[in-house]
C-alpha cells in the first residue's frame, strides 16, 4: 500500500475517534443551548467531573472501566438536575453576559474543588485487557480503545437519531428548539423537557469525559481547556442540531488530527481558522437557524 | 422684553432640563480620588512599585474593555489579542528595528492594534451572541498559535527576555524599584483616561449607549450602527494595545501568554467586579482583583480560584452592577436616611 | 407629482407562510392613510418591509421617487422615513430629553462628534425641548423613560419619530396599550401633525380610522383586499364581512 494511503487512513481513523469524543461531549451543549438559549460554560466541568468519577470508581472501588463509564454518566446526569432547577432556571431570562459569568464562575469553582480532592497531576485509568492493544480489521490493525470509542459513538448516534426523529419526545424537543413559544402554546411542557435534555446532555458529557482520560489525560483544567473546543463544535454545527454537531465534530476532528500530524507546530491553528471561516460565511453554523 | 418678567413654568422646566445636559460632563469631586490614591501609593508603598505599575496597566486594559463591553455592549472573550499585539509590536520594534524610544513605541503599538481592530471589527461586528463570542475567542487564539508557529521570531512561550528601552523622555532611567515605570504608566493612563472620558460624554458616547440599550431603535432613527461599533472597537483595541506596550516596556520581557484566553477572561472578571459602564469600575475592579490575587493566590492558588468563581456566581445573583454599583446603592441609602 | 411613498408588488414569505402578496400602496405628500385588517393580516410586516427591517423577495419601495428597496434601515431613516413601533422601543435607561437628543443627534450628524460633550450643542437641546413642549412632555424631560406611565412613554415614542423631521411617517397602532383615559393625548397629536407629512397609520379602532383617514387600505392575509375613501369602505359589504365584524367602538 502506498505510504500516503497509510497515513491518510491513520488520520481518518484517529480523526474519527476524536470526532466521536467531540460529538458525545458536545451534543448535550448544542441541544440545551438551542432549546433554552442558555450559554452554559460549565459544560466542560461536567465532562471533567465524569472523568474523575470514573477514576475513583475504577481505582478506589475496583469497578471495571466500561461499567464505570455508565455509572459515572448516570451520577452526573442525576446530579445536574438540582443545578438546573435551583440555579440555571433563575437565569433563563438574563442577558448572555450574566449567563457567561455565572457558568464560568461555576467552572472555576469546580476546577478548584477537583484540584483540592484529586490534585493537579494527570490521572489515568486501568483499562480491561480487551481494550488494550490493537484489533485487526482485516486490511490493517487499529488501536482497540479508539475503535471501541468509534463503535460506541456510532451506536449513540443511531440511538439519538432515532430518539430525535422517531419518538414523541424527540418531536417535542425539535418543536421547542424551533419555536419555543408555539410549542408551549400547544401544551408542551418546555421546562420539564429542558431538565430532561439538560440531564441527558450532562450525562453524555460525563461519558465523553470518561473516554477522554486515556486519549488526552485528565486534569482539572480539562474543564476550561476543552470548553473552547466544545463551544466551537456547537457554534460551527449550529445550535440545537444533531446533524450539525455531528458534521462539525467530524470536520474539526479530522482536520485537526490531519493538521497536527502534518504541521505539528501549528497546534490548534486549523481549528480556529475553520471556526472563523465557517462563522463568517454561515454565522448560525452548518445547520443553525438564522 | 421686560427684564423683570417672571419666567413661566414651562420656561423654568426648559432651562432646568438644558442645564442638566450642559453640566453632565463636568468633573465631580470624587473623580479626583483614584488619582490621589495612585499618587499616595507611591509614598506609602515605595517598595511595591513594580506591582503598582502592573495594576495601572491592568486598569488601562480594563478601561479599554469597558468602552466596548460597558458602553457599547459587545461581549468579547478575545480582547487579550490586542493587548498582545501591542506588547509584541514594541518588543519586535526594539529587537528587530532597534526602535526603543518608549513613548513613540506605545503610540505605534496603539496604531497597530487599532488598525487591526478596524479590520477584525469590520468583519466580526456584523454578528451578535454566541457567533460573535466564538469569533473573538478564535481570533485571539489564532494570533497566539500564529505566534507559536513563528516562535523563531516571537520567542514562543519562552518569550523574549532582555529587551531594553530608552529612558522616558530621554531623561528618566528605569530603576530596579520600578519608580520610573510607575510614574510613566500613571502618566500614560491619565492621558488615555482623559480621551476616553471625553468620548464617553460626547454625542458619540451617547450613541454607543443607545446601541447597547436598544439597537432596533438606533437603526430606525438612522444611526450607522455598524460603523459606530467598528469605530469604538478600534479605539478600544488601540488602548488595549498601548496597555500591552507598557507591559513589555515595564517588564522588559514578553511571552505568548499575553494572548491567553485566561487573560481575556481575567480582564472581564476585573471589569465586572468593579462595575461596567462607569469608567471608574475599571479602576476599582482591576485594583481590587490584583491586590487580592497577589495576597491570596500565594497562600493557596486553589482557594483563590474557588473564591473568584464563587465571587462571580454571587455577583451575578446579587450584585450585578459590581462593587461601584453596590457602593452607589449604599451611598444613596445613607443619603436618604440622613435627609430630614 | 412624485408620490411621497410608493410600494409596488411587494412579496415576502417565511418558510411556507406567505406574509405579503403583491402588495401595492401609494402615499401622496400630506396623505392621511389608514391600514386596517384582521389580526395577522400582515400590517406590521408591511411596515417592516417598507422600513427595511425585512427584505422583500420581490417588489419595490420608492421614497420620494428614489428606489430604496435595497437600502438599509438607517439610510431610509436619513431620507425622511420614520416609524413608531407597536410596542415602545425607547432607551428606557435614559431620560426623555436624552432620548430626543439622541434622535436629533443621529439625524444631523451630531453623534459623529467624539470630542465635545453631549450637551455642548445648544441647538440640539433646544430642538429637543421644542418637540417635548409641543407634546406637553416638558415636565417629564429629566425623568427616566422607564419611570413614565405607558401612555406618556407612547407620546415619547411619537415625539422621537417626529424629531426625525420625517417626510413619511408610519405609525403602528399608536394608541395600543394606552389607557383609555389617555388616548385623547395621542389622538390630539395625530390630528395636529404637520400637513406636509405623509402619514400611514395602522389602527384597529374604527372611530379613530374614520376620523383621521382620507384613504383606507384593507389588508387580509398579506394581500390588499380593497382600497378606498372612508365612505366607500364603510359601505363595502365584503369589508364588513371580512373585518368590520370585529370592529371596536369607544362608546
Amino acid at each position: 500500500m502506498p505510504h500516503w494511503v497509510t497515513i491518510a487512513v491513520s488520520i481518518l481513523f484517529d480523526g474519527l475517534a476524536y470526532a466521536m469524543f467531540l460529538f458525545i461531549t458536545s451534543v448535550g451543549l448544542s441541544v440545551t443551548m438551542g432549546l433554552m438559549g442558555f450559554v452554559n460554560l460549565a459544560h466542560g466541568a461536567f465532562a471533567m467531573a465524569g472523568g474523575y468519577i470514573v477514576v475513583s470508581l475504577t481505582r478506589s472501588l475496583g469497578i471495571d472501566f466500561v461499567p464505570s463509564l455508565l455509572i459515572s454518566a448516570v451520577i452526573v446526569a442525576v446530579a445536574s438536575v438540582p443545578f438546573e432547577r435551583g440555579l440555571y432556571r433563575r437565569l433563563y431570562k438574563s442577558t448572555d453576559l450574566e449567563q457567561v459569568l455565572l457558568t464560568i464562575g461555576l467552572a472555576f469553582m469546580a476546577i478548584a474543588a477537583f484540584t483540592y480532592f484529586y490534585g493537579p497531576i494527570p490521572k489515568s485509568v486501568p483499562l480491561p485487557h480487551w481494550l488494550e492493544g490493537d484489533v485487526n480489521l482485516g486490511f490493517r490493525s487499529f488501536p482497540t480503545y479508539r475503535a471501541f470509542l468509534i463503535l460506541i459513538g456510532a451506536i449513540l448516534i443511531t440511538i439519538l437519531w432515532y430518539a430525535f426523529e422517531r419518538t414523541n419526545i424527540g418531536a417535542k424537543i425539535r418543536a421547542a428548539v424551533d419555536n419555543r413559544r408555539m410549542a408551549e402554546s400547544v401544551g408542551i411542557n418546555v421546562d420539564r423537557l429542558f431538565t430532561l435534555t439538560f440531564a441527558l446532555g450532562s450525562g453524555l458529557a460525563a461519558l465523553g469525559g470518561g473516554f477522554a482520560i486515556q486519549l488526552f489525560g485528565l486534569t482539572p483544567y480539562f474543564a476550561v481547556l476543552y470548553l473552547v473546543l466544545f463551544l466551537i463544535v456547537v457554534a460551527v454545527g449550529g445550535l440545537g442540531s444533531l446533524k450539525g454537531t455531528l458534521l462539525a465534530a467530524l470536520v474539526i476532528g479530522i482536520i485537526d488530527t490531519g493538521g497536527k500530524y502534518m504541521f505539528p507546530q501549528a497546534g490548534n491553528f486549523f481549528i480556529y481558522a475553520i471556526t472563523v471561516i465557517v462563522l463568517l460565511i454561515k454565522p448560525a453554523g452548518f445547520y443553525g437557524r438564522e | 422684553m421686560a427684564v423683570s418678567e417672571p419666567a413661566t413654568a414651562e420656561e423654568t422646566a426648559r432651562t432646568r432640563a438644558a442645564e442638566y445636559l450642559l453640566r453632565r460632563h463636568y468633573f465631580r469631586w470624587p473623580e479626583v480620588l483614584p488619582w490621589l490614591i495612585a499618587v499616595a501609593c507611591f509614598f506609602v508603598f515605595p517598595d511595591r512599585m513594580t506591582f503598582g505599575s502592573q495594576v495601572l496597566i491592568m486598569i488601562m486594559f480594563a478601561l479599554s474593555l469597558d468602552l466596548i463591553l460597558g458602553y457599547a455592549g459587545i461581549i468579547t472573550l478575545g480582547h487579550a489579542a490586542f493587548f498582545g499585539l501591542g506588547a509584541y509590536t514594541v518588543a519586535l520594534a526594539s529587537l528587530k528595528l532597534g526602535w526603543s524610544e518608549p513613548i513613540s513605541g506605545v503610540l505605534a503599538a496603539g496604531v497597530v492594534a487599532g488598525l487591526i481592530g478596524i479590520v477584525a471589527g469590520w468583519f466580526i461586528l456584523r454578528y451578535r451572541g454566541l457567533t460573535l463570542l466564538m469569533l473573538t475567542i478564535a481570533f485571539g487564539a489564532m494570533l497566539q498559535e500564529a505566534g507559536n508557529i513563528r516562535s523563531d521570531v516571537t520567542g514562543g512561550y519562552d518569550g523574549m527576555p532582555g529587551l531594553t528601552f530608552d529612558p522616558v523622555l530621554g531623561h528618566f532611567q528605569y530603576d530596579l524599584y520600578g519608580h520610573t515605570s510607575y510614574w510613566y504608566a500613571l502618566a500614560v493612563l491619565a492621558v488615555v483616561f482623559f480621551f476616553v472620558r471625553r468620548i464617553v460624554y460626547s454625542p458619540f458616547g451617547q450613541a454607543l449607549t443607545g446601541i447597547r440599550e436598544n439597537v432596533r431603535r438606533m437603526h430606525s432613527i438612522g444611526s450607522p450602527v455598524h460603523r459606530r461599533l467598528v469605530t469604538v472597537y478600534a479605539i478600544s483595541a488601540a488602548i488595549a494595545g498601548m496597555a500591552g506596550a507598557l507591559f513589555t516596556q515595564t517588564n522588559a520581557y514578553v511571552t505568548l501568554t499575553v494572548f491567553d484566553f485566561d487573560a481575556s477572561a481575567k480582564v472581564m472578571v476585573m471589569l465586572i467586579l468593579g462595575g461596567t459602564g462607569r469608567l471608574y469600575g475599571a479602576f476599582v475592579g482591576a485594583a481590587v482583583y490584583m491586590i487580592f490575587e497577589d495576597k491570596l493566590s500565594k497562600l493557596s492558588p486553589t482557594f483563590w480560584q474557588f473564591g473568584i468563581g464563587l465571587l462571580l456566581v454571587l455577583a451575578v445573583l446579587f450584585a450585578r452592577r459590581g462593587l461601584l454599583g453596590v457602593a452607589e446603592t449604599a451611598w444613596r441609602k445613607i443619603v436618604k436616611r440622613s435627609a430630614p | 407629482m412624485i408620490a411621497a411613498l410608493e410600494v409596488k408588488g411587494l412579496n415576502r414569505s417565511f418558510g411556507g407562510l406567505h406574509v405579503a402578496r403583491d402588495v401595492g400602496l401609494t402615499l401622496e405628500k400630506g396623505a392621511r392613510h389608514a391600514l386596517i385588517g384582521p389580526n395577522g393580516a400582515g400590517k406590521t410586516t408591511l411596515v417592516n418591509l417598507i422600513t427595511g427591517v425585512l427584505k422583500p423577495s420581490s417588489g419595490q419601495v420608492m421614497l420620494n421617487g428614489d428606489d430604496i428597496t435595497g437600502w438599509s434601515q438607517a439610510d431610509r431613516a436619513r431620507r425622511g422615513l420614520a416609524r413608531t413601533f407597536q410596542i415602545n422601543q425607547l432607551f428606557r435607561g435614559l431620560t426623555v430629553l436624552e432620548n430626543l437628543c439622541m434622535t436629533i443627534g443621529e439625524r444631523d450628524g451630531n453623534c459623529n462628534n467624539m470630542w465635545r460633550s453631549a450637551g455642548a450643542k445648544r441647538a440640539v437641546i433646544d430642538e429637543a425641548l421644542d418637540h417635548l413642549q409641543a407634546l406637553r412632555l416638558i415636565d417629564d424631560a429629566l425623568k427616566l423613560v422607564r419611570e413614565l406611565p405607558y401612555g406618556r412613554q407612547r407620546l415619547v415614542e411619537i415625539a422621537m419619530a417626529l424629531a426625525q423631521r420625517p417626510r413619511v411617517l408610519l405609525l403602528d397602532e399608536p394608541a395600543a396599550g394606552v389607557p383609555s383615559s389617555e388616548t385623547h393625548l395621542i389622538l390630539d397629536v395625530i390630528a395636529g401633525l404637520d400637513p406636509d407629512i405623509a402619514v400611514l397609520i395602522i389602527e384597529h379602532d374604527m372611530d379613530v380610522v374614520f376620523r383621521f383617514a382620507r384613504e383606507i387600505t384593507v389588508l387580509v392575509q398579506g394581500a390588499v383586499f380593497t382600497m378606498g375613501t372612508p365612505e366607500e369602505i364603510r359601505h363595502n359589504e365584503k369589508v364588513r364581512e371580512v373585518y368590520l365584524g370585529q370592529e371596536q367602538h369607544h362608546d
